[in-house]
């Protein structure tokens, strides 16, 4: 039997044990124990070390808030590497059969952890010590400080290997949803339940009922706590209500949509795989209640942080929730009348009340009345100004406080300590809405006070103390967003008997006789920020609450300051000589508690993450063993390698056959849109630099786009099928850009044009034959068309039938070499390119990929939108001027291709490199003119594309540089980590300038 | 995520249906070549960016399609009213007297 375990108490079940590890040593627990309670039970407290100081840390609360006691566990079956779960918290983690937890942040254990060391020099480690020493000399930044800082950063351990669970992602609309199964928010869940309503009720705990499971003695109309609570469960789900316990709402949003996740998995021993682990609700819901209740203070005293020391509540909550003691001798240390309740709670099953030190000097009559009885000595208007112990409270000192005087202290030995400073409300979810916040003096705490959500707060959440009132509360407001709904139902009330109501006072940390800077009185226990360090930022400058926050960390580790935030805020206001209202909170912002990624990527990840496109030859390139690349969404086939072959092989061969030959490309990712109307060349002339109107319906046309600031956005070629109908193509990553730009000007600018816009991207699949071979592969197969150089000249356009698929041909090239594409229905494309690669086996076709197809249009200086351009590149920046319509009144642009910024001549051009000593440039590189002169130096351009020509049997390179088109023939520099290389400026077309090739 | 009605589907849908345009009523001059370069810039770069209501364009992209107006209070972003294409700015007086 563990020594702590209270038979018969709590809600756990004493008949069932569960057996688990910590650090590797065996232990029992029971069907319904947290890891904290069940560790508690065998009197272990020391469960963790901090984060800057390594002390040693056990748990302070019993809940979410929990920043101490953070262990790492595996879950699932396997228990395997991916299943790793760091900074789980204790007080929220169920136990399970085979369990396995390991403390964090200790070397080489637990109990003797060399970092500690850093407790040792805490003078040398103050609030902005981060700011105030990686700052010089620079050059220590790369070998010393971000090794350090790296080596000291983070919490716990990421795992390394992949996360094998599923996390389901699910919709759910609600009239009501209701966020805190305590008594307020079961009173609400009952009150819209029987108004009619859809009501939703959410819980982060593994059982709903909030307060309630740690207020067994209280009795509710007549009936007992626990009798109650399971009567209005049974009630709310009779009435339709769906009640979700283990379900944190993780963050409010816009009109009222509330974020939840639900732990499915964790708590079970052998799960079901069929389940996910976690579940993302996006919950909308007409109406919100929140009613998540009230967070503990912890007291801020030199020590507060050594293991023992914990919330009055909490130490509530292990004893009546899991029959746990949580020491044997206590102290209680207050300045509310709550934890009164705790010792008097203790004191009933043998635990040694050694002392209630309240630092209040007025107390009410029946606590102390009570205290007498038990035989608790009180001490009134005291403070405590230390704690002893290494890996547990061994003492605490207490001195009376008179007219502000501290004096002669005492030390009084204990095994725990018990505080509490007083309630908050939790505001996360209700600041999420952007809802201002009220101070409230008596309480020293901030209220909620208005939102624009609709939305009602009850119970605790907005300040009001004890069951009776939280109940009342809670009814009302479900009764309120059951009438805001339409629907009526008339609040209740509920007798409660032996309630726990109580006031109290909020405290800066406690007064002390010590030397200030020698104190370590803990604001935020997991970011080891202490009163000392929020001082230390205020003199040192820090006026807004929210640089104090930065300054110090204070209130920014996983726990997010649910128990620091008003402390600190107290103490910097008290610091500033503020009052705490104008000093203000810091922003909460979701998530209320840690959320694993997997709940928030879902379904989202490996193949799922994002899709695939695939063209309809796509199966026949992965036959080949082709080798892909994602341009976009879409796989593209980037090479396709000969057994043996390198890319640069494979690519110096796929060349040299199409330009010798003919080479096959599947070019079906190029995006497609018709333009179809009476207006439909009206259209383009407006959209597009070039000229339309006069284009025959049998030719093709290169058409260039730009932004209405006049830089390049997409091109590609048009085809004028008949007078009204155009096949436009655009680039592959730009189609839906592009089209969306269209409508755009269609819709709102130009709504009286006839036109009529649609996106056929994937009705065709394109194939594309280049080289001086490509003809006398093509013509056998087609019927309708003439194909000779002079019926069918470059850049003309028809239709007709190849191999019998009706197509749209085209004599367009991106190669600079003969080149037709061919436009088949996309259920046609893989057939067709089987038989034209068949019949190509005689003209020895290959089939090439982007890689190939880059080399061959840069050999050319076709230019690819988005590598040679950046979106600052005009047309005449990119030699381009003359696809302009220089008679065309008005194009998309035009007006700004004449703004004096457009026109001076150092800007950027489009220039073509050779290096001098024949080596490839690296893309992105940038292009100097002084390679002597010092760094930084002047920067005049970079390197947009470069490639091993095997036509011309170098390397080529493509770039843009300041005032290029006056620099031909000059001799830039390329400064690279190792050397610097020279390299000639150039045009940009590298082979057969007069275009001989393409009229073959 | 906010809800978001559109004016030609008459229906309140979530936000992921829809995506921004930037800000509304900055029409196209008629003729951009009689267009000083001040005034041109403007119609390009210069937007009213205020603290407050927003005349601003939307497109129903996976539903109708269509672009639309909307009027949005960028410190609540809530939305104060949606409107077709084409349509008179609503008067902002009234909508803000009706969001009281
Ligand atoms: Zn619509």
């Amino acid at each position: 039997m563990s020594a702590f375990r209270v038979h018969g108490k709590g809600r756990v079940n004493h008949g069932r044990k569960v057996g688990f590890r910590f650090d590797g040593t065996p232990f029992e627990g029971l069907e319904g124990d947290t890891v904290a309670s069940a560790l508690l039970a065998h009197g272990v407290h020391l469960m963790g070390r901090s984060f800057k100081y390594h002390r040693p840390r056990g748990p302070v609360t019993a809940g979410s808030e929990e920043p101490n006691a953070l262990i790492e566990t595996r879950r699932g079956i396997d228990r395997s590497e991916g299943r790793v779960e760091p900074n789980t918290r204790a007080t929220m983690a169920e136990l399970r059969e085979g369990l396995e937890a390991v403390s964090q942040n200790r070397w080489p254990s637990l109990g003797f952890d060399v970092g500690a060391v850093n407790d040792g020099f805490h003078k040398l480690l103050p609030a902005g010590f981060y700011y105030k020493t990686f700052m010089w000399p620079k050059s220590f930044w790369d070998k010393v400080y971000e090794p350090f800082i790296r080596a000291a950063a983070g919490l716990g351990r990421s795992p390394d290997a992949p996360d094998p669970d599923s996390y389901a992602s699910r919709y759910l609309h609600t009239d009501v949803l209701v966020v805190g199964g305590g008594p307020a928010g079961l009173a609400a869940a009952r009150a819209a339940a029987e108004a009619g309503l859809r009501v939703t009720l959410v819980d982060e705990s593994s059982e709903i009922g909030g307060s309630l499971l740690s207020e067994p003695d209280v009795v509710i109309d007549g009936t007992p706590a626990w009798d109650w609570l399971a009567g209005e469960v049974a009630a709310l789900a009779a009435l339709g209500v769906k009640l979700m316990p283990r379900t944190t709402a993780i963050g409010y949003y816009h009109q009222n949509m509330i974020g939840l996740v639900e732990r499915v998995t964790d708590h079970l021993a052998e799960p079901d795989p069929a389940l996910p682990r976690e579940r993302l609700w996006r919950v909308r819901a007409r109406q919100v209640v929140l009613a998540q209740g009230a967070l503990e203070k912890p007291l801020i005293f030199d020590g507060n942080d050594r293991p023992g020391v914990m919330l009055a509540g909490s130490a509530q909550t292990y004893l009546n929730r899991y029959g746990v003691r949580v020491g044997q001798t206590a102290v209680v240390v207050t300045s509310h009348d709550s934890a009164w309740s705790a010792a008097f709670d203790l004191a009933a099953v043998g635990t040694s009340i050694a002392a209630i030190v309240d630092t209040r000097a007025e107390l009410r009559e029946d606590l102390l009345g009570r205290a007498h009885a038990l035989g608790i000595e009180v001490l009134r208007g005291h403070t405590v100004t230390g704690t002893a112990g290494r890996l547990r409270v061994s003492a605490i000192t207490v001195n009376p406080v008179q007219s502000g005087a501290v004096g002669a202290g005492r030390n009084i030995a204990c095994d725990c300590v018990l505080m509490s400073g007083g309630w908050t409300p939790t505001l996360h979810l209700f600041s999420h809405t952007q809802g201002k916040l009220e101070w409230d003096e008596e309480g020293k705490t901030f209220l909620p006070f208005e939102t624009r959500e609709d939305c009602q707060i009850a119970g605790a959440g907005r300040g009001l103390w004890g069951i009776e009132a939280a109940l009342a509360d809670g009814s009302a407001m479900g009764a309120r967003a059951a009438e805001a709904l339409g629907a009526r139902v008339l609040a209740r009330s509920h007798a409660v008997e032996r309630d726990r109501t109580g006031s109290g006072v909020a405290k800066k940390e406690l007064p002390t006789l010590k030397d200030l800077t020698s104190t370590r009185a803990f604001v935020d226990f997991q970011n080891d920020v202490t009163a000392k360090d929020l001082r230390l930022a205020v003199r040192e400058g820090m006026r807004s609450i929210e640089h104090v926050k930065r300054y110090t960390t204070n209130g920014m580790a996983t726990d997010q300051g649910k128990m620091s935030n008003i402390n600190g805020l107290i103490i910097a206001a008290d610091a500033l000589g503020k009052p705490a209202p104008q000093v203000g909170l810091t922003t909460f912002r979701p998530p209320y508690t840690p959320t694993s990624f997997g709940a928030l990527c879902g379904y989202h990840r490996g193949d799922h993450f994002d899709l695939t496109r695939k063209t309809p030859i796509d199966p026949w390139a992965e036959a080949q063993g082709a080798v892909f690349e994602p341009v976009g969404q879409w796989r593209r086939a980037r090479y396709f390698p000969k057994p043996g072959e390198d890319m640069d092989t494979a690519v110096a061969r796929e060349c040299l056959t199409t330009r010798s030959a003919v080479g096959m490309f599947d070019a079906s990712t190029l995006g497609k849109i018709e333009i179809v109307g009476p207006d439909a060349a009206a259209f383009l002339e407006r959209m597009y630099t070039n000229p339309w109107s006069k284009l025959a319906p049998d030719r093709c046309r290169y058409g260039l786009l730009l932004g209405e600031d006049g830089f390049i956005r997409d091109d590609g070629v048009i085809a004028r099928l008949a007078q009204d109908r155009f096949h436009v193509t655009t680039t592959t990553g730009g189609a839906a850009r592009v089209l969306a730009m269209m409508e755009d000007y269609l819709q709102t600018e130009w709504p009286h044009l006839k036109v009529w816009l649609t996106s056929v991207t994937e009705q065709w699949a394109t194939i594309a034959l280049n080289g001086p071979k490509a003809r006398a592969l093509l013509e056998p197969f087609v019927e309708g068309l003439d194909l000779t150089p002079e019926a069918f000249p470059h850049m003309a356009n028809g239709t007709c039938t190849v191999a019998g698929f009706p197509a749209r041909l085209w004599r367009v090239s991106f190669t600079g070499e003969l080149g037709f594409e061919i436009n088949v229905p996309a259920r046609h494309g893989r057939e067709l390119w089987e038989i034209l690669w068949q019949a190509g086996q005689a003209h020895g076709v290959c089939a090439y990929g982007t890689e190939t197809m880059h080399v061959l249009r840069a050999e050319k200086g076709y230019i690819i939108v988005g590598q040679d351009t950046d979106g600052t590149v005009t047309p005449q920046d990119a030699g381009l001027g003359w696809a302009i319509g220089k008679a065309k009144p008005d194009f998309v642009g035009k007006r700004s291709l004449s703004r004096p910024d457009m026109l001076v001549e150092s800007r950027k051009q489009l220039v073509g490199l050779l290096t001098e000593d024949h080596s490839k440039l690296e893309e992105g590189a940038q292009i100097v003119l002084d390679p002597s002169q010092p760094i930084p130096m002047k920067m005049v351009g970079h390197v947009t594309s470069s490639y091993h020509s095997q036509a011309l049997g170098r390397p080529i390179a493509l770039a843009l540089v300041e005032g290029g088109f006056g620099r031909m023939g000059d001799l830039v520099h390329v400064p690279m980590e190792d050397r610097t290389l020279a390299a000639r400026i150039t045009g940009t077309v590298f082979l057969d300038p007069a275009g001989d090739r393409l009229k073959m | 995520m906010l809800l978001i009605t559109c004016p030609y589907c008459q229906e309140t849908l979530p936000e992921a249906e829809f995506v921004y345009a930037g800000e509304a009523h900055i029409a196209r001059p008629e003729d951009p070549s009689q267009v000083s370069d001040e005034a041109w810039r403007d119609f390009l770069f210069i937007r009213t960016n205020p603290k407050g209501p927003h005349f601003e364009r939307w497109r129903h992209l996976h539903g109708c399609g269509r672009f639309f107006n909307a009027v949005r209070d960028t410190v609540s972003d809530r939305f104060l009213t949606t409107y077709k294409a084409g349509e008179p700015k609503p008067d902002l007086a009234t909508l803000t007297g009706e969001a009281k």
